[in-house]
């Protein structure tokens, strides 16, 4: 017990991440409503861009924006600064996740317009009748 | 223009048009279709060249803007990706011809919307098998799902509930696919797959690299539909507008195998892929053949024609990856040669269902009756296409189907015959089912709809026609095509 738990505040963001990705699959999964299942869509994408964002953090590691004369004359020391590529990567996932995210809304509205309501068990009925 | 980046224009020239039939689509509405048509038959015959180019001199690899890899964004042409350009540049040429009509009836005034995402979906498939970056792929493979959301929810009816449902599982798939490239990226700190192969081996023992592994697989498997994952094709291709079904039924399904191909050799190697945890590789065979046998037996319960279609696609991504992952290279020949045969088939079908819902407005079977009498040409193709499905020689389906019960006998994966054997006959029983339809049953109100049915415009038509022939044409050219062309596809380290 005592080991696990020094396992998980050792990689607490692992942890983290682990969770939030479950509760955003849980609501794309379980939950009935398109919304929902949305914003679950939503949170499980955030869960991976925090994954990606923990990845380039190094302890007492400042921010990387070096003087550039500097960094030309002395190098940069990498333990010095934290990894800015998965944060950049994670730029392009957001953008990709804004316009998942978009496209579905646009959907979501077409899908109210034509059935008046955003319950899938609500939708199916009326297809059925 | 230089023949350096030829491959570059391929892809380049349809996403440009892209835009110039958005911005001036909505006022020359008779422009949409040359523009179409022309980016896209450039982007075939540059393709072509490149395959031919690629033959004579042997793969290259090209760095975008210039920034050298392991950072910049790499290009890489093989055989195997220079004959995936020319597939995919040809059907979607072929099957965008046979859109202008279908969309001109189905989607009046939104022309120009749906060509607009037709064309950047073509250039997001051409970059996808070009490109040689992990990440690179992944923001690929949301552009073309984004532009597939967004085509088929242009469907009536249910269609945006499909569309909806498949952004859900896409996403889903695409976020497993990202989550293996991030820990990847903890394991080897880059993202080039050519150097992620090189720091890889060594490393096998850590647990991070299996995981990696697994996502990505998984991840892919939803965005191609393998059988337990499928559930969001059927609905999401059969509610598609018809000129959106022709194009991302023969290519998405097709280009995502290719991309599992990638990711197995490109990236790991076949030693790890394949031996690496045991008891994985004889799994996923028998997953394979279980989704042939449940597909087809799905395909059997189905009472309209492109509904039944969608499910027997579920079951021909069941044969690419149990040929991929037979282990020998016959399979993997069987696999790379069903791509490129199950996409012309899929093309020529779909198209000769948008022959048949242009003219008679439906495709339940009921509706079916006497079409041989009054759509002779469309149907005469419609049977080449199905005898391929079926497996029929001389017709392509019989031979990439023939390596594949190979490849299975020699990997001792009975199983796997089997499920190929009786997914052929239940092909037969689903096609001659609907030739005995349409042939020997009279039409119930010859009057009503018989007059108007004749052939679908030659626009509709004549691309069909091409397909027929090419599955003939690729069928006899078989043995050259797999000895110059295939053999030299296959991944480098494939174990013989």
């Amino acid at each position: 017990m005592n080991q696990l738990l020094t396992e998980i505040v050792a990689k607490y963001n692992y942890w983290l991440y682990v969770v939030l990705m479950m509760i955003g699959f849980y609501a794309m999964i379980g939950k009935r409503n398109l919304v929902k299942k949305l914003l679950g869509m939503n949170i499980f994408q955030t869960a991976i861009i925090l994954f990606y964002v923990s990845t380039g953090v190094k302890r007492g590691a400042k921010i990387p924006i070096v003087d550039k004369y500097a960094a030309l004359s002395q190098g940069v020391d990498p333990g010095q600064i934290i990894n800015p590529l998965p944060h950049v990567l994670m730029l392009t996932a957001i953008v990709v996740s804004v316009s998942v995210t978009g496209v579905a809304l646009a959907i979501l509205v077409r899908i109210y317009r034509r059935y008046g309501t955003l319950e899938e068990d609500e939708i199916l009925e009326k297809i059925r009748s | 223009m230089t023949a350096t980046n030829l491959h570059l224009y391929v892809m380049a020239v349809p996403l440009l048009s892209a835009f110039a039939v958005n911005l001036f689509g909505r006022r020359y509405r008779a422009a949409i279709g040359p523009v179409a048509v022309s980016a896209l038959g450039f982007s075939t015959i540059a393709a072509l060249l490149t395959l031919l180019r690629v033959l004579q001199q042997g793969g290259y690899r090209y760095t975008v803007g210039n920034w050298q890899p392991p950072y910049g964004i790499e290009l890489v042409i093989d055989p195997l990706s220079a004959l995936m350009l020319l597939l995919i540049s040809a059907v979607a040429l072929t099957a965008a011809i046979g859109a202008l009509k279908s969309t001109e009836q189905e989607l009046p005034g939104r022309e120009h919307l749906f060509f607009t995402l037709y064309l950047i979906l073509v250039a997001g498939l051409l970059g996808l098998v070009m490109t040689g970056d992990a990440f690179n792929l992944y923001v690929l493979l949301e552009i073309t799902s984004i532009t597939t959301y967004g085509l088929i929810a242009m469907g009536g009816g249910r269609a945006p509930l499909a569309s909806f449902n498949y952004i859900i599982m896409g996403s889903i798939g695409a976020c497993f696919y990202l989550l293996g490239v991030g820990y990847l990226y903890i394991l080897t700190g880059t993202l080039n797959m050519a150097d992620i192969a090189s720091i890889l081996p060594g490393l096998e023992s850590h647990a991070a690299m299996a995981t990696a592994f697994g996502f990505m697989l998984v991840g892919l498997w939803v965005k191609m539909a393998f059988f337990p994952l499928h559930n969001w094709l059927p609905n999401a291709y059969s509610l598609a507008p018809t000129g959106a079904g022709m194009m991302i039924a023969p290519l998405m399904t097709k280009v995502t195998v290719y991309l599992m191909i990638r990711v197995m050799f490109s990236i790991f190697s076949p030693e790890y892929t394949f031996f690496a945890h045991s008891g994985v590789q004889a799994g996923i065979v028998w997953v394979a053949a279980l989704a042939i046998l449940c597909a087809s037996a799905l395909a059997l319960a189905q009472r309209n024609l492109r509904r039944m279609l969608t499910y027997i696609l579920v079951a021909e991504v069941g044969y690419m990856v149990g040929g991929v992952w037979l282990a020998n290279t016959t399979g993997m020949t069987g696999a790379v040669l069903h791509i490129v045969n199950d996409a012309l088939m899929t093309l020529c079908l779909f198209l000769a269902a948008a022959a048949i819902v242009y003219r008679t407005g439906s495709l339940e079977f009921d509706k079916l009756r006497g079409l041989y009498r009054r759509m002779p040409l469309t149907m005469a193709a419609f049977t080449v296409g199905a005898f391929s499905m079926i497996g029929v020689p001389p017709t392509c389906g019989f031979f990439s189907k023939w390596y594949l019960i190979l490849g299975a006998v020699e990997a001792g994966h009975w199983e796997f015959v089997v499920a190929l054997v009786l997914s052929s006959l239940i092909n037969a029983v689903l096609f001659f089912r609907i030739i005995e339809i349409a042939y020997f049953q009279k039409p119930e109100q010859a009057a009503a709809g018989g007059l108007l049915a004749g052939e679908a415009p030659l626009l509709l038509l004549k691309p069909l026609l091409v397909a027929a022939v090419a599955l003939l044409a690729v069928g006899i050219g078989s043995g050259p095509l797999v000895s110059q062309v295939i053999r030299l596809a296959l991944p480098s380290g494939m174990v013989p």
